[in-house]
């Protein structure tokens, strides 16, 4: 279980990411988008899903990472992200609630470029009773 | 700059033309490698069954990211893409040796200050996989 304390926390993720343009290709080549000057407008899920593990399966937040599903994303872009990027991701965990054993939790992470916003993402994980 | 298949009018609740993409086994692996997800639910059938599931599924980011492809594609590129969102309601199901269709549409919802709102639909064999898809797009 999450612990309740956890809501309202924000994680301020420790490194900066360096987008490549291989890692634009690949994600590009999956979907069949051969513009591959800006980031598909999903691509930096790749991002924010790990740091959103690293946050949430703290031993004192306490989510079980294993039983998780994807109940809703969205993405919101000020800038499309660009190979050479150098980006840092903080992730805020916005509500949390218990319906029929399954835990719902609601993040939000922000992506910053030199200290401005480029993207901002919201996703809702449910872990499964 | 928008076109959509040389018609020069969008209005609310212009219909856009529908797409198709296929979906395998393959294109999860090629996905989960590109994205990092190497949940084995989208590659182990065997794993996929212990947890319940029907079958292997297809991330849920996936099907988003090709309905992405769809959304940038009417907005003459990724880069005018400017929000984004999606319930998952179903499972995109990809049994082994099969390409299963992920159908996309779109309605026009809203146009305002150079910006277009799209209402998205998404099925698979007929059933909709994704819920609230919605995207807004500079013009």
């Amino acid at each position: 279980m999450l612990n309740p304390d956890s809501v309202g926390r924000t994680f301020a993720g420790t490194d900066s990411i360096t987008i490549s343009q291989s890692e634009i290709d690949s994600f590009c080549a999956v979907i069949g988008e051969s513009d591959t000057q800006v980031a598909p407008p999903t691509f930096t899920i790749r991002i924010t899903l790990s740091q959103f593990e690293a946050f949430l399966t703290q031993p004192d937040v306490g989510l079980d990472w294993s039983r998780l599903v994807h109940g809703d994303q969205k993405f919101e872009i000020f800038s499309p992200v660009k190979a050479g990027d150098v980006l840092t991701c903080d992730a805020t965990i916005e509500s949390y609630r218990v319906a029929a054993g399954n835990e719902i939790v609601s993040v939000r992470s922000d992506l910053h470029r030199a200290g401005a916003v480029v993207v901002s993402a919201w996703s809702t994980l449910v872990v499964r009773a | 700059m928008v076109h959509i298949g040389g018609a020069s009018m969008i209005e609310i609740g212009t219909v856009l033309p529908e797409k198709v993409f296929y979906l395998d086994r393959a294109l999860l692996k090629q996905y989960a490698d590109a994205s990092g997800d190497q949940n084995p639910i989208h590659q182990n059938e065997e794993f996929a069954l212990s947890v319940g599931l029907p079958n292997v599924i297809a991330h849920g980011m996936l099907t988003m990211a090709l309905v992405g492809k769809y959304v940038s594609d009417f907005a003459d590129g990724a880069a005018n893409v400017l929000e984004y969102g999606a319930r998952f309601v179903k499972p995109v199901i990809v049994p082994a040796g099969e390409k299963v269709d992920l159908t996309v549409a779109a309605t026009v919802s809203e146009v305002v200050d150079g910006k277009i709102s799209l209402t998205l639909s998404a099925t698979s064999a007929g059933v909709k996989v994704l819920g609230m898809a919605k995207a807004v797009v500079r013009t």
